[in-house]
């Protein structure tokens, strides 16, 4: 044959490589699909067990406020209410997001508006050093400073939705101020210079037009936060109290889905009724996490307008 | 006759860091009109115009001496506001810049911003400038929608009704119909003329032929330094300098 048809028809090194890196990035995505979905399926599994196999009922899994999962009620069906934990995870994770939002965009706004270059880049990595504690550290500062501090000036024994909220605040606040800043460096500096030119002044400026364009990322950012104290274990299990009892102030020891599941799965047996019920702990996480995620999509298009 | 000033400057000097951009300016505008600022890329022209609204103080490092003087104010001055001032002189951007905000809401802001609440009076303030800019009847069924919805043409003429709606003295005008179709541009030259009787409109243009057809003096400026003023027909008739007229023929540049 023709040397040069030959060699036209056989694939070429560079084909082969891109054949070769498609194949790998699929690979990849395809394990980690997989990953995910067994996750998935092997939670829901789990957790459905409790109303499938244990016969708890659903109702009562969200509404129910008596958590003894091992123990039947009068009815002969499991005590799995997990209305205290439902309601101490939104709790401190709304609290949090509350404290937090107005710190995170005062400093985001200090960051990419008033301050210089060099205490930008400080405030920068005080940012990062901040996400990089681990949580236990997080979780032993509250267990001695936070909590002490409840005790004295707001009463209670100090463990509660208010310290846990106070710890998670200290959390969340690096993920929602850096995501601020991101969201703030994006708005066009013309509408800036627009504004400014139109004899507006710095803080004009800053809440009529900036915020306002960067709003759609400030919302993600506050979900983000809330996703990261929805999730979070360690830290709040440490200052909340860990009492499975419906919280009657912010003061009163409480517990959060987190907070259970970390406290309990080393002390059940797998199969048992207790065991189940900290799986369904787990979905109702996982699909939280999945409604976080959906928000922040929700939220990202319609900022596109 | 003379013509009475609205803008005067004497021996403007620019520095950004080291780098001296203007090389002392002398140069006057009468009030109403428009006034063409011409010359090559990087001659200063845009520089020089965005010292008349003090633009250039957002830029760090910048350093300015002479002496800018607007109806016989320093506007360098400490005493003087940078807030009133850019309200007395506007400014219209190469790139149509409309806020992500209805159309409404960004011919208002000038006036959100400087206090005023009466409904009726930024529906009547929308509607003249609107008009004035010549875009009313593209959307006057339309304020309500988003600004960033327009054309490239339509939105710069929304910006110029931005500015028009705090009735400033001055407006400047950053080569305003550089990023617009010959369209477009058509239709915001024939707005500026309509505005020239009441405005003082001072435009930064890298077009000759826009130069020409709307301006009633044109300034040069080469290297930072301003070579010849004068009415427009003299300076693309009849220029005196030799530069001028390499610089309108195409010599070099």
């Amino acid at each position: 044959m023709d040397p040069i048809r030959e060699k036209i028809l056989k694939p070429s090194k560079e084909t082969r490589q891109d054949i070769l890196g498609k194949t790998l990035s699929y690979a990849s995505i395809f394990l980690i699909v997989a990953v995910v979905l067994a996750i998935f399926l092997f939670v829901a599994s789990k957790g459905i067990a409790t109303f499938t196999e244990n016969k708890a009922s659903l109702v009562e899994f969200l509404t129910g406020t008596e958590w003894n999962p091992g123990a039947n009620g009068p009815n002969g069906k499991p005590l799995v209410g997990a209305l205290p934990m439902i309601l101490g995870s939104f709790g401190v994770t709304f609290l949090a997001a509350l404290f937090a939002t107005p710190f995170a965009i005062g400093t985001a706004l200090y960051m990419t508006e008033l301050s210089s270059k060099r205490s930008q880049k400080f405030m920068q990595s005080v940012i990062e050093l901040l996400v990089g504690i681990p949580s236990v550290v997080y979780g032993f500062i509250g267990l001695t400073v936070v909590v002490p501090f409840v005790r004295d000036h707001f009463g209670g024994s100090g463990y509660g939705i208010l310290s846990g909220s106070f710890v998670l605040f200290v959390m969340v606040l690096p993920t929602i101020t850096s995501m601020t800043v991101d969201s703030l460096r994006a708005v066009p500096k013309y509408y800036k210079s627009a504004s400014l030119a139109l004899g507006a002044t710095e803080w004009q400026t800053i809440y009529r037009v900036l915020l306002r364009a960067a709003m759609p990322g400030i919302m993600t950012a506050i979900v983000f936060g809330m996703a990261r104290a929805f999730g979070e274990a360690l830290a709040v299990q440490m200052v909340i109290g860990n009492a499975t009892l419906l919280p009657e102030s912010l003061l009163s020891p409480a517990s959060t889905l987190t907070s259970v599941l970390t406290m309990g799965i080393g002390n059940t047996v797998m199969g048992t009724v207790s065991n189940n019920a900290l799986w369904s702990l787990a979905l109702i996480l996982l699909l939280m996490s999945l409604v976080f995620n959906l928000a922040v999509r929700f939220i990202s298009r319609k900022g596109k307008m | 006759m003379e013509k009475e000033k609205i803008i005067t400057s004497q021996n403007v000097h620019l520095y950004y860091g080291e780098k001296e951009a203007l090389k002392g300016i002398d140069l006057d505008f009468p009030k109403n009109g428009i006034h063409a600022l011409i010359g090559p890329s990087g001659c200063g022209k845009s520089t020089y115009l965005r010292c008349l609204n003090r633009m250039n103080d957002l830029i760090d490092n910048v350093k300015i001496t002479g002496a800018i003087k607007l109806d016989d104010e320093d506007i360098y001055s400490p005493k003087m506001d940078t807030v009133e001032l850019r309200k007395r002189v506007g400014m219209v951007f190469q790139q149509p810049n409309p806020f992500p905000f209805s159309i409404y809401e960004n011919v208002v802001y000038g006036l959100r911003i400087a206090g005023v609440k009466d409904k009726n009076l930024l529906d009547e303030r929308v509607e003249t400038s609107l008009k004035q800019a010549a875009v009313w009847d593209d959307v006057k069924d339309d304020l309500h929608k988003s600004a960033l919805a327009l054309s490239g043409g339509q939105q710069q003429r929304v910006c110029i009704a931005r500015v028009l709606a705090v009735k400033p003295e001055v407006i400047l005008l950053d080569e305003p119909t550089s990023a617009l179709d010959p369209v477009s541009s058509n239709k915001v030259e024939e707005m500026l003329l309509t505005l020239k009787n009441e405005y003082t409109c001072i435009i930064v243009t890298h077009n000759m032929q826009q130069a020409s057809r709307i301006s009633d003096t044109t300034s040069f400026f080469l290297n930072g330094n301003l070579i010849e003023t004068g009415p427009t027909k003299q300076i693309f008739v009849n220029p005196t300098k030799k530069e001028t007229d390499d610089y309108l023929s195409g010599r070099f540049g």
